[in-house]
């Protein structure tokens, strides 16, 4: 078997590629649950436009056996799920991608999994899909499933929906059965959206009415599940609105062409045409459309290509090139729709990324206000929103960007969210308005906690207190850890003898009583830091346990971490940087930790550090590797 | 104004996923195997950087087991596209000399290639791989992403996928990751093809039919390229009439036979074949699921 021959294959393959060189593309999404007979269906659609080889199908055959639900008969399911780990479970996981055509058509379809965990795979799939394919079992009907994957698919901006009402030979192929399900359907997806919506009776096992219309469905008149595929139009919209073409690179091969290469969202251009770069603002006039092919006296919605304009503005990657009468808004507030994706739960404040177009700015997200049930469209009151949640927030970016509406253009509206850490896409969003300066977001975080600043820092605030004899080798490995955080982004401060004694603690002197004291004020300072989300490093002899003590009570439980540089006296005494054991040997200096002025060890420093055997680098990897693990720093 | 056809839409989309790798990467490169697909991905980067030159260069891991007629064709279209070519054979194999016939398919493969990838790309450090696989190759394929990032040791993880939404790719990944791009993950045999009439794009004569030394062994057609090959006693290379659907190493590819000498003869034959263009690629053949497991361990 294979391909079903079309004649003009035999007879004559150029008029045969011609004719498929002019075909257009359709993708669209499929959903239903595990037993609605999404997989068999996408199969049998496979099988039937004859783009299942021999060697799968003896494949088939043999895992029919093995692994089939079906008996004897073929399972086509099995032709499209891939993942060995899903085989063995029968689900299907993930999102996969099918390829076939038909004399009129190609398609693209995004098969997705109905399983209520796996919001996430829908909204993918459905991102880049057109019309959606909607399973329902006829023996079930409208489920609440059903209506998730209606919410969903008009959420991602889907306009055309086939609802396939499958394995009508399970119910005597009962045309009342049909009636009820497209009435049921028809009232509830007019709560949700505006899609244009057709209903279809058929049997995927069986093969009814998928590409020829089945004897047994003799009441239903419309076109099959196929033929409704070939002929539907899709939304032309994209090529008659106004211009947007995001910015992708600026190609400068050399001095004389300097071209801004992007592909057309929506709309179209031609030489002469007056554009408008956002976010600056500024107008030029498009010079010319380039290809490698030659120049285009027009390019539209979904070609790829390279403006070149009249004047040297200022364009760069990230912009957005937009028709000059009707140029996309320019904001830094937003609401929007966001569908969570991560484990990891959405925390409103915390500072993510947001890539939309070709643009990557700073995200904040505010807290949600309210998440939507999907399976009964209610809305909720909800703090964060968690892995497949739904819900509505007020957004902000770090710089101004260009949008549309998401229902205006996908392509300016939609935007990924990146955790800024592990680089995951953990969210994404759908921007529905800018929200006016004058009605500004009210923070419901508006109280500036210490939480708030440092998730904005991307760290957990705390004190990194090192102690050890004078000349142990505190300053140097303190000033390397700073380094080490600072290179990884942790906002940090060095507090030390000679940035604190030179000015606060200027009039303190080194009897018992100032050096107490001394700490005391070192140990508030530190706590003011540690509120405003620092990583503060302390580096001072702090020759007493309990202003150690002292200063881990300013802080909260984990945020105090001691380091004892232990280098003994002899050791210390025999480096003596500064000359200062000598002077103290001498008499010239009094009370010196060691000489004649009492040194109290920790007894069980958070990290300790051999400071004769360990050199200061080692040291500094030593530490920051613990405050990595004690999950202080990233 | 008509709709696009489905092959502007490829290329321009290959065109614009090239476009968002290359601005939003450190070190890109494209692997070029010099298939067809490898011809195609080459013609698409052309193009996406017109006027100038594609700004990454080209890296063939070699096994040094393909075919005569490979090798030619690589070094032309390096010099025709004045793009830095880099090859890269794990040494490790040439000093214990890995070769299809002592040391079986599997491991002079997952040596050669899969373990020979993972040498280069820590060589030069490239963080993005252009790569020529389609999503309607094999059932793995199809759930791949475009953007696929691997781990330090580029395995593949299917859960930590990133979701890919519109054509918004994130190219962010930490100093350990790198990312595998995959620009014609939309495309199929046929397209791919169309393409190569449409655009008249060169590829390796191998292709075409024609007279060709070969032996047939376990029912499959293996050339005899050179003098490396281990002819079993009595066997006799005899002249056929035929070509290849994809091209590997030699001893490893089976030939079809074929009158096919001209493109569309190509795509005539392969409308009306009945066997999926992997079949050709003995790998395959090891385990139902094996094409998912060289993926997890970084071959493509």
């Amino acid at each position: 078997m294979a391909h079903a021959i079309e004649p003009l294959v035999l007879d004559d393959i150029e008029a045969y590629l011609d004719a498929h060189q002019h075909k257009d593309l359709l993708s669209f999404l499929t959903c239903g649950s595990v037993d609605d007979g999404k997989s068999t269906l996408i199969g049998r659609l496979l099988y039937e436009s004859h783009l299942v080889f021999d060697d799968h199908l003896a494949a088939l055959e043999a895992d029919s056996k093995r692994l089939g639900t079906q008996g004897d008969n073929l399972d086509f399911a099995l032709l499209v799920d891939g993942l060995a780990a899903e085989r063995e479970q029968g689900i299907t996981i993930d999102v996969a991608y099918r390829f076939f055509s038909t004399k009129r058509r190609k398609f693209v379809v995004a098969d997705t999994p109905g399983h209520e965990q796996y919001t996430r795979n829908m909204v993918t799939g459905a991102s880049n899909a057109s019309l959606a394919v909607i399973l329902v079992d006829a023996r079930k009907g409208v489920l609440t499933q059903t209506r998730r994957h209606t919410y969903l698919v008009s959420l991602l901006g889907i306009k055309q929906i086939v609802l396939a009402i499958n394995k009508m030979d399970l119910v005597d192929y009962s045309q009342d059965v049909f009636k009820r399900i497209e009435r049921d359907y028809r009232a509830f997806a007019e709560e949700v959206g505006e899609a244009e919506i057709a209903c279809i009776p058929l049997s995927a096992l069986v093969g009814d009415n998928i590409v020829h219309p089945s004897p047994n469905l003799s009441w239903y008149a419309g076109p099959t599940l196929l033929s409704y595929l070939e002929t539907v139009q899709v939304e032309s919209a994209a090529a008659t609105k106004s211009l947007r073409m995001p910015v992708q690179w600026v190609n400068r091969p050399h001095l004389d062409f300097r071209g801004i290469a992007g592909t057309i969202s929506r709309g179209s251009v031609a030489p002469g045409d007056v554009v408008r770069v956002l976010p600056s603002g500024r107008t030029t006039t498009v010079s010319r459309v380039y290809t490698h092919d030659g120049d285009l006296a027009r390019a539209v919605a979904g070609q790829a290509v390279t403006l070149v304009l009249a004047d040297d503005v200022d364009v760069s990657r990230g912009d957005l090139v937009c028709a000059n009468d009707e140029p996309a808004e320019v904001a830094d507030q937003f609401e929007a729709h966001i569908v969570w994706m991560h484990e990891q739960e959405m925390l409103p404040g915390r500072p993510y990324l947001m890539k939309i177009g070709t643009s990557t700015v700073g995200l904040t997200i505010d807290h949600p206000k309210y998440k939507v049930n999907v399976n009964t469209l209610e809305t909720l009151a909800a703090p964060i929103l968690a892995l497949n949640e739904i819900g509505v927030c007020t957004v902000a970016t770090s710089r101004p960007i260009p949008f549309d509406p998401y229902v205006d253009n996908r392509d300016t509206g939609g935007f990924l969210i990146i955790d800024r850490l592990t680089n995951n896409t953990v969210g994404i969003g759908l921007l529905h308005f800018a929200l006016r300066r004058s009605h500004n977001i009210h923070w419901q975080a508006v109280d500036v906690t210490a939480k708030a600043r440092s998730l904005l820092n991307g760290h957990e605030p705390a004190v990194v207190w090192f102690t050890g004899l004078s000349g142990a080798g505190k300053s140097t490995v303190a000033s390397r850890v700073e380094q080490r955080l600072h290179s990884r982004g942790v906002r940090t401060y060095l507090l030390d003898g000679d940035n604190v004694r030179h000015g606060l603690n200027r009039d303190l002197g080194f009897s018992a009583a100032d050096r107490v004291e001394n700490i005391r004020r070192v140990a508030e300072v530190a706590r003011l830091m540690v509120d405003a989300g620092l990583v503060v490093i302390v580096a001072f002899i702090s020759p007493f346990a309990a202003e150690r003590q002292f200063a881990r009570e300013r802080v909260e439980d984990g945020q105090f971490v001691e380091v004892f540089i232990d280098t003994p006296l002899n050791v210390a005494e025999a480096r003596d940087s500064k000359g200062l054991y000598a002077k103290a040997r001498r008499g010239e200096l009094t009370n010196f930790t060691g000489i004649d002025s009492p040194y109290e060890p920790p007894e069980n420093p958070d990290i300790r550090i051999d400071g004769v055997n360990i050199g200061p680098d080692e040291a500094a990897d030593m530490i920051v590797h613990q405050l990595r693990a004690k999950g202080i720093v990233p | 104004m008509r709709p696009l056809t489905h092959l502007e839409v490829l290329e321009a989309e290959a065109i614009h996923i090239m476009r968002e790798a290359v601005a939003e990467s450190e070190r890109p490169v494209m692997l070029y195997s010099v298939g067809k697909d490898s011809a195609v991905m080459l013609h698409v980067a052309r193009k996406a950087f017109s006027p100038g030159r594609p700004p990454f260069p080209l890296l063939h891991v070699d096994t040094t087991w393909k075919f005569k007629a490979m090798y030619e064709f690589r070094d032309r279209a390096s010099t025709e596209t004045g793009m830095e070519l880099l090859i890269h054979q794990n040494p490790e194999c040439i000093e214990r000399g890995i070769n299809p016939f002592d040391h079986g398919s599997s491991l002079h493969t997952d040596m050669w290639k899969t373990e020979g990838l993972r040498q280069a790309l820590d060589k030069w450090k490239f963080d993005v791989a252009f790569g020529g696989a389609r999503r309607d190759e094999e059932k793995s394929r199809a759930k791949e992403r475009i953007f696929s990032v691997r781990s330090a040791n580029h395995r593949w993880d299917p859960k930590q996928q990133r979701p890919e939404l519109w054509h918004t790719y994130n190219v962010r990944h930490t100093p350990d990751q790198s990312i595998r791009v995959f620009p014609l993950s939309n495309w199929t045999e046929l397209d791919v093809w169309q393409y190569i009439y449409l655009e008249n794009i060169p590829i390796v004569p191998l292709y075409f039919a024609e007279e060709r030394p070969v032996v047939e062994r376990n029912g499959t057609l293996i050339m005899v390229d050179d003098d490396r090959m281990r002819l079993e006693p009595g066997e006799v290379p005899m002249m056929r009439k035929v070509r290849f659907r994809t091209l590997g190493c030699y001893p490893l590819t089976g030939a079809i036979e074929s009158e096919a000498d001209t493109l569309t003869g190509i795509i005539q034959e392969m409308l009306l074949t009945t066997t999926s263009e992997r079949q050709g690629r003995v790998i395959d053949f090891d385990s139902s699921a094996s094409m998912e497991k060289k993926k997890q361990e970084g071959y493509f």
